[in-house]
C-alpha cells in the first residue's frame, strides 16, 4: 500500500536524532534531517494510521476522540487561576497519531504578518504581560513560509489580500472553489468596504506531487483525508522521510523522560514502547516537537539534580505564556441553501481587522472567516438559534429548515502571553501510563476578551450586510478549551525569559532542540500551523548546519 | 477555541475494532483496487451506488434483541425519543430506530451512562402517577400528556441524556444501529458522499453565473 519499504532500526543502530512527536513540525524535521544524511528515529505516542483507515464517522471522530487525545487515557485538568484546585475537565485537544494535528485540522494556512514579529516594539509594553518581540523577523522567516507552501502543497491566491505580507513566490496551487459562505463573505465585505480574499488552505485544488485534488467530501476538520488531498505531514514529508531509508517512524511510543549526563548533555530518551515496556533510546541529539502541551510536560517530567525545575528550565519559563488564540463565532441563517457541509471548511477570509488599533482602546486584532460549522449531531445538539426549542415538533421543523441554510463567521484573535497561563504537572491526576497529567491554568486577558467581542461584532455586521435572515452570537466568555497550544517554550535571545534561542536550541542544553507551537513568542491571529511549519523548515536548516559543522556535541 | 465543540462519550477497544472492520469493508467497496482518487473522479455514480450499498449492507434488516434494556424499558425510552424528534409528515426518532442505537451504546461505548438511565427509568412511573393519577407508564400517556410530563423534567440530567442520545441515534452513521435508512440525514439535507462538485449551494452558483456573465465587481 505504501509503495516503499518502511525503515526499521534495530537496537544497535546508532541514532543521530531522536524526535519526539511527528505532527506539523516533527514530520518536516524528520524529512529534512534524514534527507541531509542523518539517522532519525521519530517517536510518536499515537498510532500509525493510513489513508485506508480514515472514516466518515462524526460519532467516532468528533465525539469519541478516535484520533485525538482521549480524556480517559490522557486526562488533563483545568483551572482558571493558580490559587484554585484544578479539576478534571477536557481543556486541550491535539492530534494523537502519526502526522498529529496536521492530519485532522481544518487546514487553514495563513502566514503571520510582519507586525506579528515586532508588535512589542511597535506598540510598547503591556503591563502584567510577557508581550515580547520575536528573535527573528518576518523577512527572515519568509523563505521558509514559501518552502512550506511549495513542499506541502498549499492553495491560495497571492496578492488577493491588500493586507498580505510580502512573499517571494505565489502559491503553488490556485484557490479552492468558492462556497456559498465565501460568496456571502464577499458580498457583505464589499458593502462594508472590507476585503474578503480566497482562503489559503493546505488542501490541493489541483493534482500535485502525485496526490489527488480535493473532491469536496466535506470531512476535513477532525478527520483524516482519504484522498491525500489535505497536505498533512503524514501524507507528504513523512513518506519522503521514510523513503530516505534513514528515518524510522515508531508509533505507540510515549516518551516519559529526556535523559542527560553529568555534564548536562542529552544522552537519549526513555519511552514506553507499544507493549508498555520501558526502553532507553540513545541519541546524539533530541528534538522535541510534541506540541505546546506535551513538550513542556515532558521537560517538566525530566527533572534531575542539574535541572531541579525541569529540563532546560533555568528560566522557569517552561510551560509558561500559554496562548490559545481567541475565538468567537456568529451564526446566521440565509434564505437559500448554502450546503456548507460540502467541500472544505473555509473559502474566504477577511483581514481588515488584523492589526491592533489604539483607537479601539485595547490591544488585539484578528481575522474572520465564513465557514461550515457543524456535522449533523453537533448541529442538532447546539446549532439552532438560542431561542429555538430544544425538542419536539418545532425543534424538528427548525432542524429540517436550518441545517443546509446555516453558516458561521468565526473570528480568530490574539492572545497575550501571560505567565499565569501555563502548562504544569497535575499533582494528583495520572494518565494511563501513571505519569502526572497535563494541568492547564488559563484565563483570557481582558484585552483578549475585548478583541473577541470586537471581532464578533464585526462578524455580525458582515452577516447582516450579506443579507442574513437571522444572525445570532452567544456572549463572549472566558475560554476553557483550546486547539491551539502556543508559547510554552518560547524562542528568545534572553535565556532568562525564553527556553530556546533563535535556532530552536535550548539555552541550557546544547544538544536539545524544541520546535512546535511551544516556540511561538506571540500568538498571531489564529491559524498557527503555517508558521509552525515555516519554523520547522528553518530550525531544520540550522540543526543540519550545526550538526555538519560539529557544533552539536553529543554526550560521550 | 470553541468551547462548545468539546466532546462527549467514550469508546471501548472492542467497539472500535468492530467499527473499523465495517469501515474497511466500506472503504474497499468504494475504492476498488485502492487507487482511490483517480477511480473516484472517473466513476462518481458508481461511488454513490457503492456507498449506498455499503450503508445498507452494514445494517441489519430485522430488529435485534435488546442488549441492555428490557422490552418495557425500551418502550419508555422510545416514547420519550419519539417526543424529542416526533413523527409527522416525515419520519422521526422511532422510524430512525434510535432506540436500537441507544441500547447498543449503553451496552458498548456509553456504559458509563447506564446509571443515569436506570435512575431515570426507575423514577419515571412515580412522576407519571403523580401527574396523571391513573397511569403508570410514560408510553401509556397520550401525546399531549407526554409533552406535559417531559416539560416538567426537561432540565433533569436524565432528560438531557436521553435527548443527547436520541440526537446521536438520529444522526450518527447508520452502522451504529440508528439513523435507519439515513432518515436523520435526509431530514436535514445532509449527504455523506465522497464526491461533490461545485457549485455547492445557491449563493456560489449565483456568484459563478455573475462572473461568467462578466458582472462581478
Amino acid at each position: 500500500m505504501m509503495g516503499y519499504e518502511q525503515t526499521k532500526f534495530d537496537a544497535t543502530t546508532e541514532i543521530d536524532f531522536v524526535l519526539v512527536g511527528t505532527g506539523a513540525a516533527g514530520g518536516i524535521i524528520a524529512k529534512e534531517l534524514s534527507a541531509a544524511g542523518f539517522r532519525v528515529l521519530a517517536l510518536e505516542q499515537g498510532p500509525y494510521l493510513k489513508e485506508k483507515d480514515f472514516e466518515h464517522d462524526e460519532l467516532k471522530y468528533v465525539r469519541q476522540w478516535a484520533v485525538s487525545n482521549n480524556y480517559k487515557r490522557q486526562p488533563n485538568t483545568f483551572r482558571s487561576a493558580e490559587k484554585e484546585k484544578a479539576r478534571l475537565q477536557p481543556a486541550i485537544i491535539y492530534g494523537r497519531m502519526v502526522g498529529g494535528g496536521s492530519v485532522i485540522y481544518s487546514a487553514n494556512y495563513w502566514r503571520f504578518h510582519e507586525i506579528d514579529f515586532v508588535e512589542r516594539s511597535r506598540l510598547g509594553a503591556i503591563a502584567g504581560t510577557g508581550f515580547a518581540d520575536w528573535p527573528i523577523t518576518y523577512a527572515e522567516l519568509e523563505p521558509y513560509y514559501t518552502k512550506a507552501e511549495w513542499e506541502l502543497g498549499i492553495s491560495g491566491l497571492a496578492g488577493s489580500s491588500p493586507f498580505d505580507p510580502p512573499r517571494s513566490k505565489p502559491y503553488p496551487l490556485p484557490p479552492l472553489p468558492i462556497k456559498s459562505s465565501g460568496a456571502l463573505a464577499e458580498l457583505g465585505a464589499r458593502k462594508l468596504g472590507w476585503h474578503a480574499f480566497p482562503a489559503p488552505m493546505a488542501i490541493l485544488s489541483e493534482r500535485y506531487q502525485g496526490r489527488s485534488a480535493c473532491f469536496h467530501c466535506g470531512f476535513c476538520q477532525y478527520f483524516g483525508c482519504e484522498a491525500r488531498a489535505k497536505s498533512s505531514t503524514l501524507t507528504t514529508v513523512i513518506r519522503d522521510a521514510e523513503k530516505t531509508g534513514r528515518c524510522e517512524i515508531r508509533p505507540n511510543s510515549c516518551v516519559r523522560k529526556v535523559e542527560i549526563d553529568k555534564a548536562g548533555r542529552v544522552t537519549g530518551v526513555i519511552y514506553f514502547d507499544e507493549s508498555g515496556r520501558e526502553v532507553f533510546q540513545k541519541a546524539k541529539a533530541v528534538v522535541l516537537c510534541a506540541n505546546g502541551a506535551e513538550t513542556p510536560r515532558l521537560l517538566l517530567l525530566s527533572k534531575s539534580n542539574l535541572f531541579p525545575k525541569g529540563l532546560a528550565n533555568s528560566s522557569g519559563k517552561v510551560g509558561k505564556y500559554l496562548m490559545f488564540n481567541g475565538s468567537a463565532i456568529a451564526r446566521a441563517l440565509f434564505e437559500h441553501p448554502l450546503n456548507e457541509f460540502k467541500s472544505v471548511v473555509v473559502s474566504r477570509v477577511i483581514h481588515d481587522f488584523y492589526e491592533s488599533d489604539p483607537r479601539r482602546g485595547f490591544y488585539g486584532g484578528g481575522g474572520i472567516d465564513t465557514r461550515f460549522v457543524s456535522y449533523p449531531i453537533n448541529f442538532a445538539l447546539q446549532g439552532l438559534p438560542p431561542d429555538a426549542p430544544r425538542w419536539g415538533a418545532e425543534y424538528k421543523r427548525l432542524l429540517k429548515e436550518n441545517y443546509t441554510h446555516t453558516l458561521g463567521a468565526l473570528s480568530h484573535t490574539t492572545s497575550l502571553p501571560l505567565e499565569t497561563n501555563n502548562i504544569s504537572l497535575d499533582p494528583d491526576v495520572k494518565d494511563a501510563l501513571g505519569l502526572p497529567a497535563v494541568r492547564v491554568t488559563y484565563k483570557d486577558h481582558p484585552d483578549d476578551l475585548r478583541t473577541m467581542k470586537f471581532l464578533q461584532d464585526r462578524s455580525v455586521e458582515l452577516l447582516e450586510a450579506a443579507g442574513a435572515r437571522n444572525v445570532w452570537a452567544r456572549p463572549v466568555i472566558e475560554q476553557t478549551f483550546a486547539f491551539h497550544l502556543l508559547g510554552t517554550c518560547r524562542m528568545g535571545n534572553d535565556p532568562k525569559d525564553s527556553v530556546v534561542n533563535k535556532y530552536h536550541r535550548a539555552h541550557d542544553v546544547p544538544n536539545l532542540f524544541i520546535c512546535d507551537g511551544s516556540s511561538l513568542v506571540t500568538s498571531g491571529r489564529g491559524q498557527p500551523t503555517c508558521t509552525i511549519q515555516a519554523l520547522a523548515y528553518r530550525a531544520s536548516e540550522h540543526i543540519i548546519r550545526m550538526a555538519k559543522s560539529g557544533d552539536i556535541k553529543p554526550s560521550l | 477555541m470553541l468551547s462548545e465543540e468539546s466532546s462527549y462519550g467514550t469508546f471501548s477497544e472492542g467497539d472500535r475494532m468492530e467499527d473499523q472492520e465495517i469501515s474497511r469493508r466500506f472503504f474497499l467497496i468504494q475504492s476498488g483496487a485502492g487507487i482511490v482518487s483517480a477511480w473516484l473522479l472517473s466513476h462518481p455514480t458508481e461511488v454513490l451506488a457503492a456507498q449506498e450499498h455499503a450503508h445498507r449492507a452494514a445494517q441489519s434488516a430485522a430488529p435485534v434483541k435488546f442488549e441492555f434494556f428490557t422490552p418495557e424499558q425500551a418502550a419508555e425510552i422510545e416514547a420519550i425519543a419519539a417526543q424529542i424528534i416526533p413523527t409527522d409528515d416525515t419520519p422521526g426518532a422511532r422510524e430512525a430506530r434510535v432506540i436500537y442505537f441507544i441500547d447498543r451504546a449503553l451496552a458498548t461505548f456509553a456504559v458509563e451512562e447506564r446509571a443515569t438511565f436506570v435512575k431515570g427509568l426507575k423514577e419515571l412511573p412515580s412522576k407519571v402517577k403523580k401527574q396523571f393519577k391513573t397511569k403508570q407508564r410514560f408510553s401509556d400517556l397520550n401525546s399531549d400528556e407526554q409533552i406535559q410530563l417531559l416539560k416538567a423534567i426537561e432540565n433533569s440530567p436524565f432528560f438531557e441524556l436521553v435527548r443527547t442520545m436520541t440526537i446521536m441515534g438520529m444522526f450518527a452513521n447508520p452502522e451504529y444501529g440508528g439513523n435507519n435508512d439515513q432518515i436523520g440525514w435526509k431530514l436535514i439535507g445532509f449527504e455523506d458522499q465522497f464526491l461533490f462538485k461545485p457549485p455547492f449551494g445557491f449563493y456560489d452558483r449565483v456568484y459563478r453565473a455573475e462572473r461568467e456573465r462578466g458582472e462581478a465587481v
